[in-house]
C-alpha cells in the first residue's frame, strides 16, 4: 500500500486530504517530521492560507529543506494542492513579497476580473483544460469542471511547465509540473469522483 | 466561468436537523449524518452546515461532529455557528470544513474577519447576513439567528466585511425563509452591486424558477435552499438540469 506523508505545517485541511487517500486506496501518515517524510512512497502537500504564512511555517519546521531533499532530490512523487501548489513557485505577493520553495519558475499573484461578474475569490467548479499530456489526468475528460476556492495562483514562467488551465480572470494555470512535482490549483480531494482520479493518479506515479 | 452553484443547507438544532419558517417554528427533518451521506452520494455542488443555536447558547461549534460529518463529505462543505476566535476556524478547517461562516462574531467583532483571512486567507471566510425587510422598503441586518438587529442595512454590512477581507456572503432573507415563496431578489441584488465577492442568496426557495429569478436579477453567484428539499420532489440534481435548460453554465 502507497505510504502517504501529508506535509502538517498547520496552515491545512488536513483531515480532508487524508480522507480522500484513504478512499483512493494510500495509507495517508499526517507529518512533520523527517524521519516519516523519507520512508513514504509519495508526498502531499495541502494548504488553505495565505503565502507569507504558509512558507514562514514550512521554514520554521525546517520543512522547506527536508522535502526539497526527498522530492527534489530524492525523487519521491509530490503533490502541492491549492496553497501547496502556489508554494512551488519562486516568489510570492500575497501579505508583502516572499519567497516560495522555487522548485517552479514563476510568481504567485493574486487574481484580477476580466469582465463584469468575474468575483474573487474564485469560488466553485470550472473547467480545466489541458495544455499537454499528464499521467495525473488519465481517465480525465477534457474540460471537465473541479472545485476551486482560491484568490491567488501560480504565473508559471516557463510554459513547459503548465499542464493544464481554466477560464476565468485572463486566464489562470489549475495544474502544473516538472518532473515528479506536481501542483494542482483546484481541490481534488472536493472534487467528487474525477477528483479521486486524479489522487489515484497521482498515487500510481 | 465558473458553474453557478446549487447548496442544499442544513440547520442543526439540538439532536438534529430542522426546518422552519422565518427562523421560527422549527421542524425536525432527520439525521445530519444521513443528510450528508445522501447529498454526497449524488454529488451535489456544496453543502452548508449551520448549528443554528450555538451562539444564542454560547457554545463554541461542535468540532466533533464536524469532524464525523466531513469524513462523510467529499465535497465542499461550509460550516457556521458559534465560530468566535481564530483558533475555531483553525480547528474547524483541520477537521474537514472548507470555509466557515461567522455572523454574531462578524458584527460584535470584525477584526475577527480580518485575522482570519490574514491567517487562512480571504477564500475561507464567508460572511452570514440575515435580513429583514422594513416597513419602509428598506432592510435591516440581524444576529442571534435572526434576533438582534444590527442596525445596519445588509449590503453596507457586506461592503465592510468585503473591506476585513471576508470572501463570500450568504445572504438569507429572514422574511422568505421556509416560505416557499422565492428569494428576495431585490434584497440580493443590493447587496451583490455593492461587493465584488460571491454571494449565496439563501431563504425562500420553492421552485427551480425563482432560483433562476435570483440568479438572472438579483446576480447571485450561487443559490442555497433547505425545505424545497425537505419538504417537496424537488432535488439539486433537477434544479441544475433546469437551470441549463434556462442558459445557466452548470455542473451536471
Amino acid at each position: 500500500m502507497k505510504r502517504v506523508a501529508v506535509v502538517d505545517y498547520g496552515m491545512g485541511n488536513l483531515d480532508s486530504v487524508g480522507r480522500a487517500i484513504e478512499e483512493c486506496g494510500g495509507r495517508p501518515i499526517v507529518t512533520d517530521r523527517a524521519a516519516e517524510i523519507e520512508t513514504a512512497t509519495h508526498i502531499v502537500l495541502p494548504g488553505v492560507g495565505a503565502f507569507g504564512d504558509g512558507i514562514r511555517n514550512l521554514r520554521a519546521r525546517g520543512l522547506d529543506e527536508i522535502l526539497r531533499e526527498h522530492a527534489v532530490v530524492g525523487g519521491i512523487p509530490f503533490l502541492g494542492i491549492c496553497l501547496g501548489m502556489q508554494l512551488l513557485g519562486a516568489r510570492g505577493h500575497e501579505g508583502g513579497v516572499t519567497d516560495g520553495l522555487g522548485w517552479i519558475e514563476g510568481e504567485v499573484r493574486r487574481l484580477e476580473p476580466a469582465g463584469q461578474d468575474q468575483r474573487v475569490p474564485h469560488i466553485g467548479w470550472n473547467e480545466v483544460s489541458f495544455t499537454r499530456a499528464s499521467p495525473l489526468f488519465t481517465g480525465v475528460a477534457p474540460g471537465h469542471d473541479f472545485y476551486f476556492v482560491h484568490s491567488y495562483h501560480l504565473v508559471c514562467r516557463d510554459k513547459e511547465d503548465v499542464l493544464a488551465t481554466t477560464p476565468y480572470c485572463g486566464g489562470f494555470v489549475s495544474a502544473a509540473a516538472r518532473g515528479r512535482i506536481f501542483g494542482v490549483q483546484f481541490h481534488p480531494e472536493k472534487s467528487q469522483r474525477l477528483g479521486f482520479q486524479v489522487l489515484r493518479n497521482f498515487l500510481a506515479v | 466561468m465558473p458553474k453557478i452553484r446549487v447548496m442544499p443547507t442544513l440547520l442543526f438544532k439540538d439532536v438534529g436537523l430542522v426546518k422552519g419558517v422565518a427562523f421560527d417554528s422549527w421542524r425536525r427533518v432527520g439525521s445530519a449524518m444521513q443528510a450528508v451521506k445522501v447529498y454526497n452520494m449524488r454529488e451535489v455542488d456544496e453543502l452548508v452546515y449551520l448549528d443554528i443555536t450555538a451562539t444564542s447558547d454560547g457554545r463554541p461549534p461542535d468540532f466533533e461532529t464536524v469532524d464525523d460529518l466531513a469524513d462523510e463529505c467529499f465535497m465542499p462543505l461550509t460550516v457556521g455557528g458559534g465560530v468566535r476566535t481564530v483558533e475555531h476556524v483553525r480547528r474547524l478547517l483541520k477537521v474537514g470544513a472548507d470555509k466557515v461562516a461567522i455572523n454574531t462574531a462578524a458584527v460584535e467583532q470584525p477584526a475577527l474577519i480580518r485575522e482570519i483571512a490574514d491567517r487562512f486567507g480571504s477564500q475561507c471566510v464567508v460572511v452570514s447576513i440575515d435580513a429583514r425587510r422594513r416597513p419602509d422598503g428598506t432592510y435591516e441586518s440581524y444576529t442571534h439567528a435572526g434576533r438582534r438587529p444590527v442596525g445596519k442595512n445588509p449590503a453596507a454590512l457586506a461592503k465592510d466585511a468585503e473591506a476585513m477581507g471576508a470572501g463570500e456572503v450568504l445572504l438569507t432573507s429572514i422574511d422568505r425563509d421556509g416560505t416557499l415563496q422565492g428569494y428576495d431578489v431585490e434584497l440580493t441584488r443590493l447587496v451583490c452591486e455593492a461587493v465584488s465577492i460571491p454571494v449565496i442568496a439563501s431563504g425562500g426557495a420553492g421552485t427551480y424558477a425563482h432560483m433562476a429569478d435570483v440568479l438572472r436579477e438579483g446576480r447571485a453567484s450561487a443559490v442555497a435552499a433547505a425545505s424545497m428539499y425537505h419538504f417537496t420532489e424537488q432535488t439539486p440534481l433537477a434544479a441544475k438540469q433546469y437551470l441549463r435548460e434556462a442558459g445557466f453554465p452548470v455542473r451536471l
